[in-house]
């Protein structure tokens, strides 16, 4: 059993015939090898898996691949040298916003849309909005510490009052 | 992979996926955000997934005079950002981004919650409590099911063999209503262990209260929002949510208890005071 999908991936256009039950996470990672995208879980719960589809994220490991034809996906690899994904792994890097470095692309993917969506962060909405990527080293005081070392540089931090 | 092999199908049109539903063993894929882990898990056993993502008839929104209606497929985050018009003063885009992550928001749906009727599910119970109308379609037709008359018990609702959520239809508040709103969950983005909604419209005299993650359909408690609204002590709303939670008769622990009770006099003091 299997069907047609074609979408695009960074930008580039691909076209597969896949079982329907396979997510998108894996089609990324076993069918294209882009292996940025990480699984934990892989039931929603951990957002290691973190991509963006027609540039919203989503999770790749509860999305079907056949479910997304026409879509364009990008991953953690197809934002290389995008500006504020570029300030956000060097604030990563600055503030120790990781250790082992496994759920560092779920959080670039998120960081990088809450950053594009709000223009009024503060460590509170850092930290709700970042509660659906879950990190096992960090205590997640880096992580935040980052997100707002790059929110502060892209001015998507709150002023002083 | 995870999920046991099923059969996937993406229908065209409306007409054509109800009647690909109404087959055996066909199950509908709205945002998935339920149903894939399910199936992740294999807890959800389908032979045939009919993906509603490419019926644009179950996006759109409709403004009409008196209510509004909303495609099935409107995802949460389109709430959370008040992409769509809003008939409850405030109380959908806010609930849109208490449940759940931004991720999941984007593709999770509002019919597909509904259809699923988890009892933890915030849109249940906002949807009982803005005395929703839901648009069902299936082979037989179209008809009209009030958010409360649909759930029947976890996971249990009204829908027929083959039937869908065409659009969920949410009467205009008046403005002259108050919300209020409080959830309890272990973590932020987790299902609600406890969730409660007022509703206090003192210029018409009109209160309602609901309350979710009940182990089963959404509560409601006509009496205590009729004694909040004629302006009951604190201590004597307290002794009448307590004892409309045992006559409610769900066999609730004394944790779920005090935690339900604390949901409700928290939904009813926001309202009060907003």
């Amino acid at each position: 059993m299997k069907n047609h999908v074609s979408l695009t991936v960074n930008g580039r256009r691909v076209a597969a015939e896949i079982e329907p039950r396979l997510s998108l996470a894996d089609f990324l990672r076993e069918h294209l090898h882009l292996t940025a995208t990480h699984l934990g879980c892989e039931h929603g719960v951990c957002g290691a898996c973190t991509v963006l589809a027609d540039g919203k994220p989503i999770r790749a490991c509860i999305a079907l691949a056949v479910s997304l034809d026409d879509a364009e996906i990008r991953t953690l690899e197809g934002l290389q040298g995008d500006p504020l994904m570029e300030a956000l792994k060097d604030a990563f890097h600055e503030k120790h916003g990781l250790q082992c470095g496994f759920c560092t692309p779920g959080m670039l993917v998120s960081a990088w849309d809450l950053l594009r969506r709000r223009r009024d962060l503060d460590e509170r909405t850092v930290r709700v909005a970042m509660s659906g990527n879950l990190c096992r080293c960090t205590g997640y005081q880096g992580i935040v510490r980052s997100i707002m070392a790059a929110a502060a540089h892209a001015g998507s931090a709150k002023g002083p009052a | 992979m995870k999920p046991a092999p099923f059969a996937y199908v993406r229908p065209k049109s409306l007409g054509e996926a109800v009647a690909l539903l109404v087959q055996s063993g066909a199950r509908a894929l709205a945002g998935g955000q339920s149903l894939v882990p399910m199936l992740n898990l294999r807890l959800a056993p389908v032979e045939r997934l009919v993906d509603l993502g490419g019926l644009a008839e179950l996006r759109g929104v409709r403004d009409s005079s008196g209510s509004i209606l909303y495609g099935a497929m409107t995802a949460h985050a389109v709430f959370e950002d008040g992409e769509v018009p809003d008939a409850s003063n405030g109380l959908m885009p806010f609930v849109a981004g208490q449940f759940a992550f931004r991720a999941v928001r984007n593709r999770g749906t509002i019919g597909g919650a509904i259809a699923l009727a988890d009892p933890a599910a915030d849109w249940l119970t906002t949807a009982v409590a803005l005395e929703a109308r839901l648009h069902l379609i299936g082979v037989a037709g179209r008809r009209l099911v009030g958010a409360e008359e649909f759930v029947l018990g976890p996971y249990v609702t009204a829908l027929g063999e083959g039937e869908l959520i065409e659009a969920v239809e949410v009467p205009k508040r008046a403005a002259s209503e108050r919300w209020g709103h409080a959830r309890v969950a272990m973590k932020i983005g987790d299902y609600a262990e406890s969730m409660a909604i007022a509703l206090m419209d003192r210029k018409a005299g009109r209160g309602r209260l609901v309350l979710g993650a009940a182990d089963g359909a959404p509560i409601l408690f006509p009496e205590i929002a009729a004694r909040a609204l004629s302006g009951a002590a604190s201590d004597e709303l307290r002794l009448a949510v307590r004892r409309a939670l045992l006559a409610a008769d769900r066999g609730f622990t004394p944790a779920k208890l005090a935690m339900h009770t604390t949901t409700l006099l928290r939904a009813l003091a926001q309202a009060a005071a907003a």
